[in-house]
């Protein structure tokens, strides 16, 4: 090959990299493994992270039933080793997929348009501000403290440098956002109110209100969706303008945080100000259904520093996951779904309610999650609950310092009622 | 199609045809499995209020599992993938993806690990996102490593942010980023989305960037220049220590975008020549799956200084060797996204790192750029080389030679469907009308670029003596073009029920 290129050695390759800029050494990286090595290495290390513990976390990462067949099939190399459908004629496959999963979106949030996904929901929650922020041209956003802290964390950053102002709207007893604070705060200057149903505490918010006040004043219904399953079964939020969130569980696995995958929606009328691709059905020239990406001139390699976003990817495979996943379980599975998260939670703050002598906090009604306040120091149980293999939930304080000694717990259909019993046991 | 010969790589072979999830089905077939209930059944209207409450999701189809097997397995085979051949596209790096990284991220310890496990329980986990941190550091030659970011693009803006904060913290943010006119789009778009003002550098006729015009360019009001290097002509930036210099000298910084660094590494080293923050993409270079559009991952790499801006948390070793989040990080630009990063991907460019070691490493660059410098040499005479600047891991041609009989680049794109292959990446960089961009990447064997080369010959050759045949392909693949202005002037993003 040398020969056909005309030159005399693998050297004469890289005479455009100057001389003084060559590395002269090797790389000081590990030596090479073999497979059988790399094996070893790698079950080692996940030996490392424990899988035996009856774990009753959530907080924006829930562990959901995951049917086989969505491994099985987006392990086709068809799928996961193609690049972005921009070659619709040898693309359909991903290009009607994510099609697809365009509607099934819809079809959850009520709403007109959603896109190809993002790259999670917290990134997503940073797009749709971001996309408010330009539709509205204001820069005030009201957000209730109850949205997930590091969806708020991810916000401050995108927003930091375009002028945003992000006010947060306490929440009530009832654990829903402070509707008298909405009311307040409220006024010609700002964007969008956003809200997250069922919040960081678990309790399910109705928007009807919160949308109608913010059209009112002109601004956007944002509204937030961390626990997917939840649209199973509950109304899509009322009134919202963008409905944003994470799909991670409609079988996407845990993966220690990602990749996990976005989605938004929208109505039809702010199509044009979305982030993200977009797949459209349209037709090739002798009249066959085909998909084909679309809309692409708000994206950064048609429009560079005045596109509506930088994002160059979806999360294509994760995405895909998604789709298998509500065609595997249809309306009646995600339903039953739904429906056990809702019974096995509420059977657990029944039985805490009942058994023990901390308080559950909120009244409002409740999907998967629930807080509560610990009478007594914790860290003497601590020791218990990791001898028995449970992981009892999240401590929140970090994030909420007036709750106090609060685990946020999370009960999904997974967990079996022994388990769920010697949580409560633990506690008592 | 009329006067098509077959080609020894293709023949037509059947393909299933396949509706929307939407239009099959039957009411009360079902693919799920639930364990039955097993605490008291109390009505859900008795614990959420009714009103509250949806009807089934309309629409929702209902399938067995064996049609949702079928379904997607028909969908799969309408899709080109690097399984089946040659992706030539240029700045994308589509290289095999070693079956074991799939393997080992499956592994349960790390599939089913929750982000807010007490650390004792994850030390697995953070043991391989602190090793990939710190091999990415070394073949970078830089400091310090966030494994954050998403993807490529969002590994810039985290970039750009640390360089406003940088700046900030030194009293002023300043007003402007310089990008030469070769950039990728993410690269402006990710610098507007900074609060920072763009301006295009031009690039001198060797097509890099153009150090006397940089230096006129160059103001107290210039926060850092992006470069990307090897460029997307695939050309070696060779003024790039000079560059650099400008640059610190007016207290400016240096951003580069490793989209191409499958061309240097154990060659050389960007932290070497002067760059202070650098993004990666894990799904180019180090082999995590394109996944037909995402997930990526865009780790970030940068030198001392920027040290503390980087996303919170740090991931830290404690003395006794256990490894622990930092979140006292005040000088930090905040979170990129929640938890940490696209772990799934961390473990997949680990493994990859670690199959290689640094031997293999350097040869994965080696034989990355000889595969394109082969490819250049082969074609070079039926493709016009707008640039004759040394190339490494990728080579611009463009349809200057094509055009005078009516051919441009999409359709020597859509012709190479025909003979087997996906097309190159077409019509960029901006600055090259026409371009042709090829990179084959080092997994490819001799006899597969040979089978590449004769097609785009062939194509060459049909562009002179049938260019009828070349504008209207592809004929062989399962949809022709399509009518994609149509398309967006009537956009249909979902199914409805007719």
């Amino acid at each position: 090959m040398l020969e056909a290129i005309g030159v005399g050695s693998m050297e004469e390759l890289f005479a455009g990299i100057p001389e003084n800029m060559r590395l002269r050494r090797l790389l000081d990286l590990p030596h090479a493994l073999t497979e059988p090595e790399l094996i070893r290495f790698f079950r080692t290390a996940s030996a490392r992270n424990a899988t035996d513990y009856a774990s009753f976390l959530g907080a924006g990462v829930y562990r959901h039933h995951v049917p086989i067949v969505i491994d099985a099939l987006i392990s086709r190399s068809e799928f996961y080793t193609a690049y972005t459908p921009y070659q619709a004629e040898i693309a359909q496959g991903t290009l009607q997929a994510i099609f697809e999963f365009q509607t099934y979106i819809t079809q959850l949030t009520g709403l007109d348009v959603a896109n190809a996904s993002l790259y999670d929901g917290s990134t997503g929650l940073g797009e749709a501000i971001l996309m408010a922020h330009r539709i509205t041209t204001r820069n005030k956003f009201l957000i209730a403290k109850s949205v997930h802290p590091e969806y708020r964390a991810v916000v401050a950053t995108y927003a930091r440098n375009l002028g945003i102002e992000v006010q947060l709207i306490d929440y009530t007893e009832s654990g829903r956002v402070d509707f008298a604070a909405v009311e307040k705060a409220i006024n010609s200057t700002v964007a969008a109110v956003v809200i997250q149903s069922p919040n960081f505490f678990g309790t399910i918010e109705e928007n009807a209100e919160i949308s109608a006040l913010a059209h009112k004043h002109g601004a956007l219904s944002i509204v937030n969706i961390c626990e997917a399953i939840s649209l199973g079964i509950l109304k899509p939020p009322e009134g919202a303008d963008i409905v944003v969130g994470e799909g991670q569980s409609f079988g996407v696995p845990m993966s220690f945080g990602g990749p996990h995958v976005g989605f938004l929606a929208t109505r039809e009328q702010y199509l044009r100000q979305m982030p993200g691709r977009l797949v459209g059905m349209g037709e090739d020239q002798h009249g066959r259904r085909a998909f084909v990406l679309t809309l692409s001139t708000r994206e950064q390699h048609i429009r560079r520093e005045k596109a509506t976003s930088n994002i160059c990817t979806n999360q294509s495979l994760c995405a895909l996951m998604c789709t298998i996943y509500l065609a595997t379980m249809g309306p009646t599975g995600l339903r039953e779904t739904a429906e056990q998260n809702i019974r096995k939670t509420h059977y657990v703050v029944q039985q805490i309610r009942a058994r023990t002598r901390h308080s559950i906090l909120f009244s409002g009604p409740r999907f998967n999650e629930f807080v509560v306040q610990m009478k007594d120091d914790f860290a003497s149980r601590s020791s218990r609950f990791q001898r028995n293999r449970i992981i009892p939930g999240l401590h929140i304080a970090r994030f909420y310092p007036e709750l106090g000694n609060s685990l946020l717990v999370c009960v999904t259909e997974t967990m079996q009622r022994d388990q769920l019993d010697a949580f409560v046991k633990g506690l008592e | 199609m009329t006067n098509d010969t077959p080609h020894p790589r293709t023949s037509l072979h059947f393909q299933i045809n396949e509706p929307l999830l939407f239009e099959e089905g039957s009411p009360g077939r079902c693919a799920f499995d639930l364990p039955a209930l097993d605490v008291p059944e109390m009505a859900i209207s008795d614990i959420v209020p009714p009103d509250l409450l949806r009807n089934d999701v309309a629409g929702m189809p209902e399938l067995s599992e064996v049609d949702v097997v079928r379904h997607f397995t028909r969908l799969s085979t309408w899709n080109y993938h690097i399984d089946l051949g040659l992706y030539p596209l240029g700045s994308c790096t589509m290289k095999y993806n070693p079956r074991i990284n799939e393997r080992v991220a499956r592994m349960d310890g790390f599939a089913s690990a929750h982000p807010y496990m007490p650390t004792e329980l994850i030390q697995g986990a953070l043991e391989i996102q602190k090793m990939l941190e710190t091999c990415l550091a070394e073949i970078t030659g830089l400091d310090a490593v966030t494994l954050q970011p998403a993807a490529g693009a969002h590994g810039e803006l985290t970039g750009i942010l640390m360089i406003r904060a940088y700046h900030e913290s030194r009293g002023r943010p300043r007003r402007i980023v310089l990008i030469p006119d070769s950039a990728h789009g993410t690269n402006p778009a990710s610098v507007s989305i900074s609060g920072y003002e763009v301006q295009n550098i031009p690039s001198t006729s060797r097509g890099t960037v153009d150090v006397d015009r940089l230096r006129e360019r160059v103001t107290d009001d210039v926060a850092a220049i992006m470069v990307t290097n090897p460029n997307t002509l695939g050309i070696f930036e060779n003024e790039i220590a000079e560059v650099c210099e400008i640059m610190h000298s007016r207290g400016a910084l240096v951003y580069m975008d490793g989209a191409n660094l499958n061309a240097m590494m154990g060659l050389t080293r960007p932290g070497d020549f002067g760059i202070d923050v650098l993004h990666m993409n894990l799904h180019k270079t180090f082999t995590t799956p394109h996944g037909g559009g995402g997930p990526g991952s865009g780790p970030v790499a940068v030198r001392q200084i920027l040290e503390p801006f980087l996303p919170y948390p740090a991931l830290t070793m404690k003395s006794g060797g256990s490894y622990a989040f930092d979140y006292d990080r005040p000088q930090s630009i905040g979170k990129m996204k929640a938890f940490s990063g696209q772990f799934g991907m961390h473990v997949r460019a680990l493994c990859y790192i670690l199959a290689n070691g640094p031997e293999g490493l350097k040869e994965v660059s080696e034989i990355a750029v000889l595969n394109a410098n082969y490819i250049r040499a082969k074609l070079k005479d039926a493709y016009f080389l707008p640039y004759d600047a040394p190339t490494l891991h990728e080579v611009v041609f463009s349809d200057k030679l094509q055009t005078h009989f009516g051919v441009h680049v999409g359709d020597i794109g859509k012709r190479l469907m025909d003979y087997g292959f996906h097309p190159p990446t077409v019509s960029f960089p901006l600055i090259v009308p026409g371009a042709i961009m090829i990179e084959p990447t080092e997994t490819e064997s001799r006899q597969e670029l040979d089978a590449f080369i004769e097609a785009m010959l062939a194509i060459a050759k049909e562009a002179e003596t049938n260019p009828e045949l070349v504008k209207t392909a592809p004929h062989k693949t399962r949809i022709n073009r399509v009518n994609e202005a149509a398309a967006a002037r009537k956009p249909i993003l979902r199914w409805t029920q007719r």
